[in-house]
């Protein structure tokens, strides 16, 4: 079981983080990666998010995340990383890789993932616009993604 | 003695990041904090609102989970990460 998380401020390479996913070849078949960015926002009106989160709750939370995938799938190796802090509008927010021998595994631990990361690790988004600057509200969408896996 | 975290807008909304609380045998779950703090009036009585979690020694727990002397217990909003 290799889980791998980092919260940092900068950015992060795509590039650098799925070639380290490689490193477990010749026993993985498949890698699987998500990455989130800043999407535009109120109407162009938005600049770019702030993004806080509880140091300590966070890492153990996402620890404990990666633990149950690897309780419900035949995985290698999970890396999160997340920034914090602010971030203009384009920019990598957030990235989930995945390597496995088969690729269903993969596929499913990686969304399993996000949407557990979506709904229980401890970050808050401000959004930040020309205007103003204001909490993101949470959206029922994704307390339902992730309490489908329960079923 | 109680250590009290708050983030994100429950935070701004008390303008109150941390706090230590004096220990009182009355307190028996988390529910006995929160209700302590919501007597305190505006704006504490944000901490009344059903959507706030609540987290005892950084683990997701709720009103009925047992606290102890010397817990730390965080209140804030839903999450939006990712």
């Amino acid at each position: 079981m290799n889980i791998s998380i980092s919260i940092q401020t900068d950015d992060f390479s795509h590039s650098d983080e799925y070639q380290n996913l490689c490193n477990d070849a010749p026993r993985i078949g498949a890698i699987v990666t998500f990455c989130g960015l800043v999407r535009e926002f109120d109407d162009s009106n938005g600049e770019g998010l702030f993004l806080e989160h509880f140091a300590g709750m966070t890492e153990k939370t996402l620890e404990n995340i990666c633990q149950q995938a690897f309780e419900r799938w035949p995985i290698i190796s999970t890396r999160i990383v997340h920034r914090i802090g602010t971030m203009g509008l384009g920019e990598q927010i957030v990235f989930v890789g995945i390597n496995s021998a088969h690729r269903k595994a993969a596929f499913h631990a990686c969304e399993f993932i996000m949407d557990f990361l979506k709904t229980d690790a401890p970050f808050w988004k401000k959004a930040l616009t020309k205007d103003t600057e204001y909490w993101v509200e949470a959206k029922s969408s994704d307390e339902a993604a992730s309490k489908a896996w329960k079923k | 003695m109680l250590q009290l975290r708050f983030f994100a807008s429950l935070r701004d909304q008390l303008n109150c990041d941390s706090e230590s609380l004096d220990w009182s045998d009355n307190f028996n779950t988390a529910s006995d904090v929160r209700a302590t703090l919501i007597e305190r009036g505006t704006p504490w009585d944000s901490l009344a609102k059903p959507t706030v979690l609540i987290a005892i020694n950084q683990e997701m727990g709720n009103d009925d989970t047992a606290i102890k002397n010397g817990d730390e217990i965080a209140f804030f909003p839903p999450v939006t990460g990712g």
